[in-house]
């Protein structure tokens, strides 16, 4: 029993990660005022040249790197969209997942020469000395670094947006734009900031799907985590640990499915896959009308104009 | 203001004010849209080492060159035009619905329910029938966020996202299990009875009635959004919920009765492919259609006959893009590239409309600027 | 004479086609209060936001102690020790008072450290008396607690000049007189003030010298002392005008609306009706006077359907309507003219003539058989559009294209063609010039000539006392009391909607 539960827990606690890292950069967006529904195209550009970078130099650090890289050229075009030519964020996000959906299928073909990713040095999990031997809980501390690192973010955030001047200035940002402006605050850099980061965090989040817990990519294989990761900041309240929380709900719906298909439990596995995607409006339809969203989200700044 | 200069022509952009009717600069807008996903996705094929011109022939013959890619061409938009018309009730109401991808779905499970078990029945009868199913699996479940949006307030764009994904896993749960087909080989379900399927009005092709009944629903949405008081106030919503409140108009109402239409025409196209192509349900037999009506709708500027012509752009870019695979290799994936551009560009037409291209032709005999665009 | 601090010298600020701005000269003396007089429109807030370094003028140039100023964004305004606070409180909501205070300073990633910061401010508000409690949510502050956070919040940056934009508009009479303490102290501290507003009690009572706009361009600059209120009146509108209207004595008693002991839940406790009871007779204007935020919005809505009452009840002509919804009120004769003309009032990406349907899109001859009849639509909008001399003469024109006086021609063009019963205006004329106000004005008593009941909701007195037959004073959700114009002075006004109730009131029989 014990070894089922921390079976689970393993998986729960890896699943999470490319979604809690996602996640987390989607929080700063949504901070600034920006509605980030790229995550998705964020993601799958990650996942990709995450691969790619390995491929190419046969490390997985390269690989993250590059797939971060690959992340912050999709939120650049959020960026431009969304702050810049002020179009609706909503659509411009959903366009940018389609090109980049198609995209990275479309150089999966044209780069790699068989015209598919071959299996690539992935990250391999770090036992932590001691903690790892611990009963149950010691497999938290046998992940990969992706997944510490996701962890670790959670308390850097929180104090950046909430124990720093930044994240004061960001705060301000996402709730009163005019106000941050009447006070110097460049309101369009504050955004280009967090779009930035969300790009850098959201393709590692993908790296972190491709290279932390397969080895490979596949054509789509984000399959809607940049959505999820999106509504993850709505369930989590706006803040980092309620994201992470809400990404280990998440990462444990998917881990349920795999650990009873090993135990042979005859529930359709589908029902499992649907329990993440169903679980969210439920927490939605309870939690949304009781806390609010910063206040100036999806609305483009235009100075003067109220 | 930029300037480049290519080989002795100096081309200029300059932002100016433009004082033609808003229809020609929207026209002109989304002109110069198109230009650019061409431009870009010719550079993207150039880049793998293919010909643009090549391929974007290649995909021209493959939509139109024969009856037969006429046919599959407009079979492929009838599905994109149904779901986009819905779409265009939608967005026009100030909603944004990206869930007409699990609506289609659900409609083609209903349709399939119908159409499998009710097939003996004559075809007058259970062709509408299906349809209905088809109309009502699609409504309700669009009509689920609508309510969720209407009475507590929740983002119909992220419950319309989860509840594509519901519906993706609970028809293959239906396909692999309850409605699998009796010889229980794969994952789909039986075939409908024939007398479910639609007739084919083009002989020799694959042209089904769904093609007619597209054409009728254009006018319908035409109707709904112009000719009938609904129509107006579900644009007064659409622009200003608040000002509608004020004027008595029941925003809610409208809110889930925008999703619900929108819902009903995805699972009519949901049941139309089913009943005119598939035949029987099966994973994946939407092949994204919901997303990519979402381009449909916005590049046909919300309005039904701009609807119509981008559904038939889009269905040829499929069709064509398959042509262009088998004979060029190039890979079908460029049709995402090419959608997602046209949302982007599209989206950025206002702006772009504003700009002025001038060529000016330094080296050649005659001199004087060309104005261009 | 006093040393000259600040002068801009022929700042001219255009907006397209639109000159906000025009050639104006502007100067402020160490230890002055300043005030800038004008019109809604006149250009006050354009000229000290081109002050305050959020526009940039085209032309004219500003000096600061003699030398040019260059200010392209806020940032170098507060540089300078120039402080503003807007009309529009410039606030966080959800931050607390000490982090909006010291908010915008500096953007960096190293831990925060308010405790000097802390000192700073405790120190500021022991020097001028204010009592803030520091830790506090700004959302959960009063308006007037608010206006001092901003403040403390220009004090804190070390502003010298300071730009109050209609600072008394949202506060209540005892808080009025307590900023104006608090300016006075400023002033004696050597900091200078200028003070923008369009009340001329108000810049008799505070300023030194005043400065009045017109049309953008600045009138003339005068010493306070030297004029009287009337002076700066006709200084501000051009020519005198008096509010006055011809009205016919109300003759009948029959009750067009009734409001029986209504409560309801407004935005704020403040603005929530408290047992109201009050009618409108056929052929009546009954003005509602108070400081803005006391439950005027949230009666008009209760009164349109819009707001459910928690308690008591609403008759029209007799019959009680208490939940009869918006819509079918409208269609038994209500017409509204709500506060806000751009949110509440038009679809701006709808055309003209389609904003001039919204209350009667479905009934003849615009749906007739089901049918919506665009024809119809257009016909009518070309009629109104002439009728109400809306200009341009477009009715195909797009609602955001028109000038805000024109929109609230769009409006009243719509709720008068239906020959309405009970006329509900909120704030009618804010935003609009003299001349439309005096055709709104006009509007309002042709539909009283008519028999209609006619509620005025307005924060500005004067329009209160001219239009109305009889007039409620509303405070905290509390009608204080009532009177006939010219019946009370002033004080006894100003009394009622600070919040003191009329003992001896006559219950204003009028008829």
């Amino acid at each position: 029993m014990l070894d089922i539960v921390s079976g689970f827990l393993e998986a729960m606690v890896r699943m999470a990660c490319p979604i809690m890292l996602a996640s987390l950069g989607a929080l700063f967006t949504a901070r600034s005022g920006i509605i980030n529904f790229a995550m998705e195209g964020i993601m799958i550009m990650g996942a990709f040249f995450g691969v790619y970078g390995s491929y190419l130099s046969g490390n997985p650090w390269v690989g993250a790197l590059l797939g971060m890289l690959g992340g912050l050229a999709a939120a650049v075009v959020l960026g431009i969209m969304s702050i810049t030519v002020k179009v609706d964020q909503v659509v411009a996000g959903t366009g940018i997942n389609v090109l980049f959906l198609g995209l990275t299928s479309y150089l999966c073909t044209v780069l790699y020469p068989d015209g598919q990713p071959s299996s690539v040095e992935a990250f391999q999990s770090v036992e932590i000395p001691g903690l790892s031997s611990l009963p149950v809980v010691g497999v938290f501390f046998q992940q990969n670094l992706l997944v510490y690192l996701a962890f670790l973010l959670v308390p850097l955030i929180w104090y950046l947006l909430n124990r720093t001047t930044f994240g004061l200035c960001l705060r301000s940002v996402g709730e009163q734009p005019h106000a941050a402006d009447s006070l110097g605050i460049n309101v369009n850099r504050m955004r280009y900031i967090a779009i930035l980061l969300a790009g850098i965090l959201g393709g590692l989040g993908g790296a972190a799907l491709s290279l932390g817990q397969v080895s490979v990519f596949m054509e789509n294989m984000t399959s809607g985590r940049g959505y999820v990761a999106w509504s993850a900041v709505t369930v989590g309240k706006w803040n980092p640990i309620g994201i992470m929380g809400a990404s280990l709900l998440f990462g444990g719906a998917e881990a349920v499915q795999l650990r009873l298909q090993a135990l042979g439990i005859e529930i359709p596995q589908q029902f499992f896959q649907m329990l993440p995607y169903l679980l969210t409006m439920i927490v939605l339809a309870g939690v949304v009308g009781r806390t609010v969203g910063p206040k100036a989200m999806g609305k483009p700044f235009v100075k003067g104009e109220r | 203001m930029i300037c480049m200069n290519f080989g002795g022509t100096q081309v200029r952009v300059e932002r100016k004010k433009r004082t033609e009717s808003p229809l020609f600069q929207k026209v002109l807008g989304i002109g110069i849209a198109l230009l650019l996903v061409i431009l870009v996705t010719g550079i993207i094929i150039a880049l793998s080492g293919k010909s643009p011109i090549a391929a974007f022939q290649c995909m021209i013959k493959g939509a139109f060159g024969t009856k037969n890619s006429v046919a599959e061409t407009l079979i492929k938009a009838v599905p994109l035009l149904l779901s986009g018309l819905g779409l265009t009730i939608c967005y026009r109401t100030g909603l944004t619905s990206v869930g007409s991808e699990g609506q289609i779905i659900m409609g083609g499970l209903m349709a399939t329910i119908v159409g499998v078990n009710l097939g003996g029945l004559p075809a007058p009868v259970v062709i509408p029938m299906a349809m209905i199913a088809g109309i009502l699996g699609g409504g309700i479940w669009a009509g689920i966020a609508g309510l969720l949006k209407a009475k507590l307030g929740v983002s119909e764009v992220i419950n319309t996202i989860m509840l594509n994904y519901v519906a993706t896993y609970l028809v293959a749960y239906l396909v692999d299990g309850p409605i699998q087909e009796a010889a229980g080989h794969y994952p789909q379900s039986d075939l409908l009875g024939k007398n479910a399927w639609l007739p084919i009005i083009l002989p020799g092709t694959r042209m089904h009635l769904g093609v007619i009944l597209a054409a009728v629903s254009v006018v319908l949405v035409y109707m709904l959004l112009w000719k009938l008081p609904l129509g107006y106030q579900m644009r007064a919503v659409g622009n200003n919920p608040i000002a509608a409140k004020t004027n008595g108009i029941n925003v809610a109402r409208n809110m889930v009765l925008a999703m619900f239409l929108s819902g009903a025409f995805a699972g009519l196209a949901g049941s139309v492919e089913i009943m005119g192509i598939h035949h029987r349900l099966m994973n994946g037999f939407s092949s994204s259609y919901g997303f990519d009506s979402m381009a449909v709708a916005l590049l046909g500027g919300l309005h039904p006959v701009g609807v119509t012509i981008a559904a038939i752009f889009f269905g040829a870019l499929r069709t064509g893009a398959n042509t262009m695979q088998r004979t060029l290799q190039v890979p079908v994936s460029l049709v995402n590239v090419i959608q997602g551009l046209v949302i982007l560009f599209v989206l950025m037409q206002a702006l772009l409309s504003r700009f002025t291209i001038r060529i000016i032709q330094r080296n050649a005999k005659e001199k004087g600027a060309k104005q261009h665009a | 004479m006093a040393e000259k601090i600040l002068e801009m010298r022929n700042v001219t600020k255009r907006f397209g086609k639109l000159v906000a701005n025009r050639s104006v000269n502007f100067d402020l003396e160490r230890g002055e209060v300043h005030a800038l007089l004008g019109e809604n429109g006149a250009g006050k807030t354009t000229l000290m936001n081109c002050l305050y370094g959020i526009y940039n003028p085209e032309e004219g140039e500003i000096l600061l102690h003699g030398k040019p100023l260059k200010l392209s964004n806020p940032k170098d305004a507060i540089a300078h020790n120039i402080g503003m606070v807007h009309q529009h409180f410039m606030l966080v909501p959800p931050l607390t008072v000490l982090q909006n205070i010291v908010l915008g300073q500096e953007c960096r990633i190293t831990p925060m450290n308010l405790s000097r910061a802390r000192a700073q401010v405790e120190e500021l508000c022991e020097k001028y008396h204010f009592q803030l409690e520091l830790d506090t949510k700004v959302a959960d502050l009063s308006v007037g607690a608010q206006q001092r956070v901003e403040l403390v919040k220009a004090l804190y940056r070390g502003a010298d000049i300071l730009i109050l934009d209609e600072p008394t508009a949202v506060l209540t009479p005892p808080e009025v007189e307590g900023l104006f303490e608090i300016l006075q102290q400023f002033v004696s501290m050597g900091k200078s003030i200028i003070i923008i507003s369009h009340k001329l009690w108000e810049v008799k009572r505070i300023s030194n010298r005043v400065t009045v706009l017109r049309s953008g361009e600045a009138v003339s600059t005068v010493m306070t002392k030297d004029v009287e209120e009337a002076d700066l009146a006709a200084m501000m509108v051009g020519k005198r005008v008096s509010l006055e209207y011809e009205k016919t004595p109300v003759t009948t008693a029959q009750n067009i609306l009734e409001l029986k002991d209504v409560c309801a839940k407004g935005a704020h406790l403040a603005s929530s009706l408290k047992h109201v009871s009050m009618h409108i007779r056929e052929g009546e204007v009954l003005g509602i006077a108070g400081v803005d935020g006391n439950g005027q919005l949230e009666l008009s809505e209760v009164i349109m359907g819009l707001l459910p009452t928690q308690s008591g009840s609403v008759y029209y002509r007799g019959e009680e309507i208490t939940k009869m919804p918006t819509r079918k009120r409208i269609e038994q004769g209500f017409a509204h003219i709500p506060e806000e003309r751009m949110t509440q009032g038009l679809v701006m990406n709808f055309s003209a003539s389609e904003n001039m349907i919204i209350n009667c899109y479905d009934r003849p001859p615009f749906t007739k058989n089901h049918l919506f009849n665009s024809r119809q639509v257009k016909e009518n909008g070309k009629k109104l559009v002439e009728e109400y001399d809306v200009r341009p003469r477009d009715p195909d024109a797009l609602a955001r294209s028109f000038s805000g006086g024109n929109q609230q021609k769009i409006i009243i063009a719509r709720e008068f063609a239906q020959d309405p019963r009970l006329v509900v205006a909120v704030q009618p004329t804010r935003g609009l010039d003299i001349g439309a106000s005096d055709f709104v004005h006009q509007k309002l008593l042709e539909q009283k000539e008519k028999g209609a009941g006619v509620l005025l909701i307005s924060a500005d007195l004067d329009e209160v006392l001219a239009v109305s037959d009889r007039v409620l004073v509303i405070n905290e959700g509390e009608i204080m009391g009532e009177f006939v114009p010219g019946e009370i002075d002033y004080t006894e006004i100003g009394l009622m909607m600070g919040g003191t109730k009329r003992t001896n009131s006559k219950a204003g029989e009028t008829a």
